[in-house]
């Protein structure tokens, strides 16, 4: 049993303390915008927050989140559903293709805009490239980390 | 739309239909009712296949592609929107359940009628019986670049126009007017003498009893409203937010999950099973051997792929084990040599006379290179999940051909057509390796032994090692050159010939040339990978000419320039991806620029690359792309695509290398088989041409000519030749 915070609500989560928080995230907490890519830390897909932090969910065990909170591409948003700057500028220049490695690559911007309000190339370089687009829209993300750091 | 307006479309399906497909008639009476139960709402009309319309006047467009990026949903309902004169802001679409009557139709007609060049992919599927008419109404394919070309043009579009001359036809009846006294805008119906209007959905009944007319009249461009607009796409909202669902989100009451673990060495079989270490990991539920693979089913995927990795699983020897990647290559170089040697060539280009042509030349020129194997790498692991219940199949899983799959899954488990059911998922990548049917066709496998569903995930290494590659190939080339330099003579011997056929074929004006291949058989298997043949083509046909005019003194875009006079749209995007760059301009010391044409898909691209060789690998720093696909219809989403296009195949060009060791596949994950990643992603600027020329595709033609513009960029920087991809290799000799 571990007891943690998800998305701002108390859980427990009942799983060998070794599972990966990706999969006792996706399996047991049904949140599965946290996509499994590699299982290595290798391509960011997995990213969430853990007490704050962008961390590869493939990779660090739910033992390491006790107590402490996550979270994950579903609490983002606001409470009444506004969604972030990020995620706006997401929508606004149309960054997905595929969408399935934009949770990863969006925890990682919202991480990086709240430390680096005007980050420049090289911050943006140093942030996101942990995170794999096989669909390429790197110069897209790279626009909208831009756009969501004017709004 | 030659033979389609001629025709007329709907007619022509409702022959073909009714004339080729026993039993499942495109007409109104037969289809409808089948089709009304399974996509209809109450108070909904079906207008006809690809469209319905509801009380509330929102126009559906039915769409029979999958999302795997590029946009699909969005782009056809746009087509079909902008024909229907719809109200954009209450159109929206649905994915086609995988059903005979959303088989695509243009394409399937366009293949029957020979009238164009479909897809190998399709032929591949169809086991080249695709005359057989049961399997010709089994396509239902996203690949080829076919979606606008295609089905947008020929199906959609149509579609669209058609379903508005309905609804007109309508309301002419219902006021009592003339149908030439309407107009229609924005879903609605205007009668202007009288002063009358009335929604799309008021004339839908009426309409619905109509036939389709035989030939709908089509807009012209300067009548566009919705096509040649960046349309927002539908599905990204649902991207950014986590909602969106891939085939490894399905959640099913009860579901189970099951690691699988395939042959290192491909078709190789299970000899012996050690359970040892596996059979009292946690959660584990059963060990499976399915003789082609192992499986594991837990309660979670993550107990499952922990107990897969501890089977001691003895495969059989196929007497591939012995090989290496360079005796591979050496196969492949020996099978070239015994056609040269026999004359047994295949061909593929015979024109002129080459014999002659290179007697009477100058000097020759003469160059070989070579591709590896790649892997598809698409960001969401392959997976399926299958429930097997009732005397049913029910499968939910990013598919490239739900349709196929579906009839494969029949099949394979004897079973009705009618009792597989398939839920197709958005697909996280496909780049031509969602179109094969294995995964799918393993979880039923897996799902047949419980009477609970069971969810299948591939692991990365799995993914990576159990591809259907880009196969590796060599090409060789001769040619003879007048005392310019300009060729009199092209010859081309490469290895396997796959799809499209067109794809070892010169946009170059040379009279004289012999464009002829080789068979090779060896254990690793082919699979369509993003623009197929054009990949490996692109780059030996480009590389080659490149090294001709530096044979002849010239630079990459003159020689191209003389060579492509025949054809006013080649050079118009040669140029314009040329001056974009400021092609001619002096760059730095350890920069150059590389140029590449290629014409895939129907779309003609050239790219023209600006590398920096200073730093310890050569970077990318800026990509100018001119692409001319006759039209664009959502020119947002079709930059997209070649941006996409463009990464990539340079992912490619810079590092894609699958390797084999006695046997099998090196390469396991992203550490040892790496992707572009955000610091090394170049600046890319693309500019579209709207020629007007036939409409071609968008997710395919980015790739090709990125690879070698990169080498001849490459070649301009240091005056190394790049002739075995991928330019990793040549690293040292770089810097």
């Amino acid at each position: 049993m571990v007891k943690l915070v998800v998305n701002g609500q108390e859980k427990t989560v009942d799983v060998d303390p070794s599972t990966p928080i990706l999969w006792a995230v996706r399996e047991q907490l049904k949140l599965t915008g946290t996509k499994f890519g590699c299982g290595i830390a290798q391509c960011g897909a997995c990213t969430v927050h853990l007490n704050g932090e962008p961390i590869r969910s493939c990779s660090t065990p739910i033992a390491a989140a006790e107590g402490g909170e996550i979270t994950t591409i579903e609490g983002v948003a606001g409470e009444d559903g506004t969604l972030h700057a990020v995620q706006a500028a997401w929508i606004e220049q149309q960054v997905p293709q595929c969408g399935y490695c934009q949770s990863g690559q969006i925890m990682t911007a919202v991480a990086l805009l709240r430390d680096t309000p005007d980050p420049t190339d090289e911050d943006i370089d140093a942030a996101m490239s942990g995170n794999i687009c096989r669909c390429g829209a790197y110069g897209r993300i790279r626009a909208a980390i831009k756009s969501a750091a004017k709004a | 739309m030659g033979k389609w307006t001629r025709r007329g479309f709907i007619t022509a399906g409702v022959a073909a239909g009714g004339v080729l497909v026993v039993g499942v008639g495109v007409r109104e009476g037969h289809r409808a009712p089948k089709l009304a139960e399974m996509m209809t709402k109450d108070g909904e009309t079906l207008v006809n296949v690809w469209v319905k319309l509801a009380p509330d006047n929102t126009v559906t467009a039915i769409v029979p592609h999958s999302e795997m990026g590029q946009g699909v949903f969005t782009s056809m309902a746009q087509m079909l929107a902008d024909e229907m004169d719809a109200d954009w802001e209450k159109v929206t679409f649905e994915q086609a359940p995988a059903h005979e009557a959303y088989a695509n139709y243009p394409l399937g007609r366009e293949f029957i009628m020979g009238d164009a060049k479909v897809p190998g992919m399709v032929q591949d599927t169809l086991n080249g019986a695709f005359l057989q008419i049961t399997k010709s109404m089994s396509l239902q394919i996203t690949g080829g670049s076919t979606s606008v070309r295609f089905t947008g043009m020929g199906g959609m579009r149509i579609a669209g126009a058609a379903a508005r001359e309905m609804i007109v036809k309508a309301a002419a009846k219902t006021w009592k007017v003339p149908a030439k006294e309407l107009r229609t805008e924005k879903s609605y119906v205007y009668h202007d003498a009288s002063g009358q209007s009335a929604t799309y959905a008021s004339f839908a009944e009426q309409a619905g009893k109509y036939s389709p007319p035989t030939q709908p009249k089509l807009k012209t461009p300067d009548q566009y409203k919705l096509m040649g607009k960046s349309l927002a796409r539908f599905d990204i909202p649902s991207k950014v937010d986590g909602t969106a669902e891939f085939g490894i989100d399905v959640d099913l009451p009860d579901m189970k999950y099951a690691a699988v673990m395939g042959p290192p060495v491909l078709g190789a079989t299970v000899e012996a099973v050690d359970e040892t270490y596996a059979k009292d990991m946690p959660g584990l539920v059963k060990i499976l051997n399915k003789g082609t693979f192992v499986a594991v089913v837990a309660d979670g995927y993550w107990q499952a792929e922990n107990a897969v990795r501890q089977l001691d699983v003895t495969w059989t020897k196929t007497g591939a084990e012995t090989l290496n990647s360079a005796d591979i290559y050496s196969q492949l170089g020996t099978a070239m040599d015994d056609v040269t040697t026999s004359g047994k060539a295949k061909k593929d280009i015979k024109t002129g006379n080459v014999a002659k042509a290179a007697e009477g030349a100058a000097r020759s020129y003469e160059a070989e290179y070579s591709v590896p194997f790649l892997a598809h790498a698409a960001m969401e692991p392959l997976n399926a999940t299958a429930w097997v219940h009732d005397g049913k199949i029910e499968l939910w899983s990013g598919l490239q051909n739900p349709l196929g799959v579906r009839d494969e899954i029949a099949g394979t488990f004897d079973v009705k057509k009618a009792d597989v059911e398939i839920h197709n998922t958005l697909l996280g990548g496909g780049f031509g390796r969602r179109a094969s049917p294995d995964y799918p066709l393993m979880a039923v496998e897996i799902a047949k032994e419980f009477n609970h569903p069971v969810k299948m995930i591939w692991s990365r290494e799995q993914d990576t090692q159990q591809d259907w590659y880009r196969p590796a190939s060599i090409s060789r080339f001769k040619a003879g050159l007048d005392e310019d330099g300009m060729p009199v003579s092209w010859e081309n011997l490469f290895v396997q010939k796959f799809d499209p056929p067109e794809a070892s074929h010169i946009p170059y004006k040379i009279d004289n040339q012999l464009i002829q291949y080789a068979e090779a058989d060896h254990h690793m298997r082919f699979g369509p990978w993003r623009s197929v043949d054009h990949t490996q083509h692109g780059f030996f046909i480009e590389s080659f000419v490149d090294e001709l005019a530096n044979e002849a003194g010239m630079d990459g875009y003159a020689y191209r320039r003389k060579l492509l006079e025949h054809s006013p749209r080649y050079l118009a995007v040669l140029d314009k991806a040329a001056k974009a760059a400021g092609w001619g301009r002096s760059v730095p010391e350890g920069r150059g620029l590389g140029i590449a044409l290629v014409d895939s898909f129907g779309t003609v691209v050239a790219q023209v690359v600006e590398v920096d060789v200073t730093g310890p690998e050569p970077r990318v720093i800026h990509v100018w792309c001119a692409a001319d696909p006759g039209y664009a219809m959502n020119p947002d989403g079709f930059v997209a695509q070649i941006e996409s296009g463009i990464i990539y195949g340079l992912t490619a060009a810079l590092y894609g290398e699958i390797t084999i060791e006695e046997g099998a596949v090196v390469q396991s994950n992203f550490h040892d088989y790496p992707m572009l990643r955000m610091n090394e992603a170049p600046e890319i600027t693309v500019d579209i041409i709207n020629s007007g020329a036939k409409v071609g595709g968008g997710g395919e033609p980015g790739t090709p000519p990125i690879a070698p513009a990169l080498a001849n960029a490459v070649f301009a920087a240091t005056g190394v030749r790049v002739r075995k991809q991928p330019i990793a290799n040549y690293q040292e000799g770089l810097t």
